[in-house]
């Protein structure tokens, strides 16, 4: 079979985007969990480790330009670096979106939530969800199941306007709160972003499998 | 549709075959004006063949016979009363190697209008320094015209052989994998000639080379053992082809 040496580094290529994937998914639950917990210590290691995000990042990256440079891929094989190289570019926000969030533990600098968490931590089980379900449709090569999970950033969003209308409750009844209420709305912001981000993902998905490039859900946000 | 696209050769339903061997089967494809039509396919698909076709140089090949036709300017250049060596002038053919005389670079170009009947000397010059000028071959020979053209690289030799080419005054040039024998630099300049005679010329290449039907042609047409397999637009060719089985020769994944 020619050119297997090009579908190893390929294949190879695929792995390293999956323990991507996975590093930002633990990133996503260990910075809400800290939120959630007030735990300084576990968002210090969020944010320190998504240096580790972004060398996996560089590192895919340069493997797929080393690719273009000597394999000179065309017809599916161009889609699949094309979408590996647009894939990685968006679980690195995401990895940045986790970081803010754990940064916002940060600046409560020790002092209490203004309402304990229930629809961040659902937010961001569903959008963990979305992305996890998205790299699974990208080693698939599953389309359909791309532009399902592409529409239900909706559901996401619904969650983000409950978040948003609470918190400007509790600032409109306290305003001693407005700091705080704040941060909370930028923590759900990201998780918002997020799940944007897994629809650019599923957008290259369709890409790879039909060629055509096109918006399957435009957000509101 | 019209999409403002005029096309210049017909190919209809040809078949060609030497003897017993079947070599094309039924191949139609309309070649588009004043643009780059690559054909490609793996060796002994029939591209070469199908080139030679379309100015008839497969005549001289024993046992070889066509159905269909080939229509150049409404006409089937296989009819009867086709003045064959007036077909080549149109439709003229730059091959795999240089291949230029054995004479001086001025003669390669005038060689073809003496023998076209042009005479006057003012008038074969003023042609050499245009074809020289059309291949970015001028400002490397102009001073040295009358030395044999076997002291140019070869690269320049093959500009030369297409600068021999356009002295005729053709519709179309076929190039029968006009790169193969020239190294990288020589290989871009020859790409960059390609892409300016499409301002003025019907280019029809044959090439082995991949990113180099890639990089110049408009149109892509890809044969597999004597048959069309595809013929389409360049870029979606190569971003996504129809067939599998186009994909598969072009991602180099033939098993």
């Amino acid at each position: 079979m020619a050119r297997e040496a090009f579908r190893e580094n390929m294949k190879t290529l695929e792995q390293d985007l999956i323990s991507a994937g996975d590093m930002v998914c633990k990133a996503i639950n260990r910075s809400v969990t800290a939120l959630q917990e007030s735990d300084v210590e576990g968002a210090k290691k969020t944010i320190a480790d998504d240096q580790l995000i972004n060398k996996k990042r560089w590192n895919i990256e340069e493997k797929c330009i080393r690719l273009f440079a000597t394999q000179q891929p065309v017809a599916t094989d161009l889609r699949e670096l094309i979408t590996v190289l647009n894939i990685i570019t968006d679980l690195e926000r995401m990895g940045d979106h986790a970081e803010g969030i754990a940064k916002i533990v940060l600046m409560h600098e020790g002092q209490p939530l203004v309402k304990p968490l229930i629809n961040i931590p659902n937010m961001a089980e569903k959008a963990i969800d979305m992305l996890k379900r998205s790299l699974e449709a990208f080693v698939k090569r599953d389309d359909k199941m791309a532009r399902v999970i592409c529409n239900e950033d909706d559901e996401v969003d619904l969650i983000y306007e409950k978040i948003y209308r609470s918190l400007l409750s509790i600032m409109i009844a306290d305003p001693k709160t407005i700091t705080r209420a704040t941060y909370l709305i930028w923590a759900a912001h990201n998780l918002e972003r997020i799940a944007d981000r897994v629809t650019n993902i599923c957008e290259r998905i369709v890409y790879l499998v039909t060629g055509k490039m096109e918006e399957i859900n435009v957000s509101n946000y | 549709m019209n999409t403002g696209i005029t096309d210049k050769i017909f190919i209809k339903e040809f078949c060609l075959s030497y003897g017993e061997k079947q070599i094309l089967e039924s191949i139609s494809i309309n070649i588009p004006q004043t643009m780059i039509t690559a054909i490609i396919g793996p060796s002994g698909c029939g591209k070469s063949s199908l080139l030679r076709c379309m100015n008839r140089l497969n005549d001289l090949v024993p046992k070889a016979k066509v159905e269909g036709q080939i229509l150049f300017n409404g006409k089937n250049i296989y009819a009867p009363d086709v003045d064959v060596v007036e077909l080549r002038r149109k439709i003229g053919m730059v091959f795999q190697k240089p291949n230029p005389f054995p004479k001086t670079i001025y003669d390669n170009i005038a060689y073809g209008l003496r023998i076209n009947g042009i005479k006057e000397k003012k008038r074969i010059s003023e042609i050499v320094e245009v074809s020289l000028k059309d291949c970015g071959l001028w400002n490397e020979t102009k001073d040295r015209l009358h030395t044999s053209a076997f002291e140019l690289s070869g690269g320049q030799q093959q500009r030369l052989c297409i600068a021999r080419a356009l002295a005729v005054t053709p519709d179309i040039i076929l190039m029968d994998e006009p790169c193969s024998a020239l190294d990288p630099a020589s290989t871009f300049k020859v790409e960059e000639l390609m892409v300016k005679l499409k301002e003025k010329y019907t280019v029809i290449i044959v090439t082995h080379n991949m990113q180099q039907a890639a990089r110049v042609s408009d149109y892509t047409g890809f044969l597999y053992m004597g048959k069309l397999v595809e013929f389409g637009n360049t870029d979606i060719i190569f971003t996504r082809p129809r067939e599998k089985l186009t994909e598969n020769y072009i991602s180099g994944h033939f098993g």
